[in-house]
């Protein structure tokens, strides 16, 4: 089933095209990676899809983006697609304050009062980010306080804490070394039985060991947009087949 | 050659400005431990019980009362000041428009508040609040003369503190559906305190070292208050009336000191808490 339908998107920072005529459907409960060279539009697409962009002085948008077929520039109330929209960012960016005020910031957000309820749902946010083991014992300290690999999937657990249906993640692994980045991959396939996943990242060792879709961008422009093995294996596109074969980008 | 002798002049020029820069620091820093040594030294044999006593006489010129009003009118001044200043800052920073016509006419404003000489905003509280509003010489006058002249100092600090703080916990607490209200005061404001406290730190320390704006609205009545309608002289007024009078200049030093370790605590005070709280973060 589609959870995303983009059709005929085009987005402008003030006078700059960021993105061109991006026609593509995304798939509940599978895994979609961006990939492209830096500047490619990949991030701006990605955060189309909960309007972070909105944020972005000057940007402008047309076209149309259906999320379970209702269309997101139309909805009245931004911050409840963005609760139904996680997000994980490039680099990690736990809130200053306690791992549990992070976790239970966006079901605070979202009207949960309750101790006991806002304890369950901690853990089960942290046990699903598989960081539960190593900070059940320090709840109360300051999430600055871990590793950058930790921190990451602290925010990984603070996005899921608010139950969404789609986790966005912007090189989540960039900032973190291989081992971090093995466990955050694992947790991301081991999520994707649950979530519509999509993931932008550099890495294109990355985007084959999790994505079952893969889509190309070149300059704006949605190049190529096919099955992860097909991609890799083979390309339909010529730029596509340089990319992935590491000649450029 | 030439490569050489020029090599020798960067040489002789950079060593120029390293005794320089070295001098000037050095004089900075000997100038000041001369000046509070001088009044540690002048001051400190002076200190006694008598001068805490709790009414001030011709014989025993007491300086408790005007220390008592000093925590008055900081504390007055600062509950007056310091929710006005942070929220302007919010507005200036989280919520005006960038280029908007009115926060520039306020960013003038608020400059050249904070150029102002105190003797003006003292005029100003006399002809205000003494006169027109008949608050008469009394801390309160005296509060708020110097809550305006500490706004620009906080709304500042506080601006500061909020544009330091990264932009990725805003986006993080959006990304989670947060609306603006929740991002600034949930997320932001919290990361800025240090900051905020700096500047309230700061004002509190000029509110200390304040005669001018004082003088002619807060009064120079060197008893207790009995309210905030009484005249009282602060420890600085009190220091100021003491020198001029020239009769008792030993306890115009002894007076001096307590102002100097007065500015030290607090001074400590703001780097441990602000250390305390960086540390919480």
């Amino acid at each position: 089933m589609n959870k995303f339908e983009i059709t005929n998107l085009n987005l402008y920072y003030g006078d700059f095209q960021a993105l061109h005529n991006i026609n593509m459907e995304i798939q509940e409960k599978e895994v979609t990676a961006f990939i492209g060279p830096s500047g490619c539009g990949k991030t701006t697409l990605l955060k189309t899809l909960n309007r972070m962009n909105d944020l972005v002085e000057g940007c402008k948008v047309t076209g149309r983006v259906l999320f379970d077929g209702k269309d997101i520039f139309q909805v009245q109330d931004v911050n409840l697609l963005r609760k139904r929209v996680g997000m994980v960012f490039q680099k990690p960016n736990p809130f200053p304050m306690s791992v549990y005020d992070n976790i239970a910031f966006g079901p605070r957000t979202h009207g949960v009062k309750k101790k006991e309820l806002l304890d369950d749902i901690v853990e089960e946010a942290l046990v699903k980010a598989a960081v539960w083991d190593e900070v059940k014992d320090r709840l109360s300290k300051s999430a600055l306080s871990f590793s950058g690999g930790q921190q990451q999937r602290l925010c990984i657990a603070r996005a899921l804490a608010v139950k969404p249906e789609v986790l966005l993640m912007d090189e989540p692994t960039s900032a973190l070394d291989p081992i971090s980045t093995m466990k955050i991959e694992k947790l991301v396939l081991n999520l994707k039985k649950e979530y519509t996943i999509v993931i932008v990242t550099h890495n294109m060792q990355q985007a084959a060991r999790v994505s079952d879709k893969t889509a190309f961008f070149f300059l704006g422009e949605l190049v190529e947009f096919d099955k992860t093995s097909k991609i890799f294996t083979a390309p339909s596109n010529k730029k596509t087949e340089d990319y992935v074969q590491g000649r450029f980008g | 050659m030439v490569n050489c002798l020029k090599m020798q002049a960067a040489t002789t020029a950079s060593n120029l400005l390293g005794i320089t820069v070295w001098v000037a620091a050095g004089v900075n820093i000997l100038s000041l431990i001369f000046l509070i040594g001088y009044i540690l030294a002048q001051g400190i044999s002076y200190l006694n019980w008598e001068l805490f006593a709790f009414e001030y006489t011709t014989q025993n010129v007491s300086l408790f009362p005007a220390l008592v009003n000093t925590v008055l009118i900081i504390v007055i001044a600062l509950s007056l000041a310091a929710p006005l200043g942070i929220c302007t800052a919010i507005y200036f920073v989280e919520y005006a428009k960038k280029g908007n016509k009115l926060v520039s006419v306020m960013d003038i404003t608020t400059d050249t508040l904070a150029g102002i000489p105190s003797v003006v905003y003292g005029l100003f509280g006399l002809l205000f609040f003494v006169s027109y509003l008949q608050f008469g010489y009394s801390l309160l006058a005296g509060a708020c003369t110097v809550a305006i002249m500490i706004l620009p100092v906080i709304i500042r600090t506080t601006e500061e503190a909020l544009q330091a703080v990264p932009v990725s916990y805003k986006e993080g607490s959006y990304a989670l559906g947060a609306n603006k209200l929740r991002t600034v005061f949930v997320v932001v404001l919290p990361a800025a305190v240090p900051g905020i406290l700096t500047g309230i730190i700061l004002s509190i320390g000029r509110i200390i070292g304040e005669t001018a704006a004082l003088i002619y609205t807060a009064g120079t009545v060197a008893q207790l208050p009995e309210n905030m309608f009484s005249s009282g002289r602060s420890l600085a007024v009190h220091l100021y009336v003491l020198a001029s009078e020239g009769l008792f200049m030993e306890q115009a030093f002894a007076t001096a000191v307590v102002l100097v370790i007065i500015t030290v605590i607090i001074n400590l005070a703001s780097t441990w808490m602000a250390g305390k709280l960086m540390r919480g973060n």
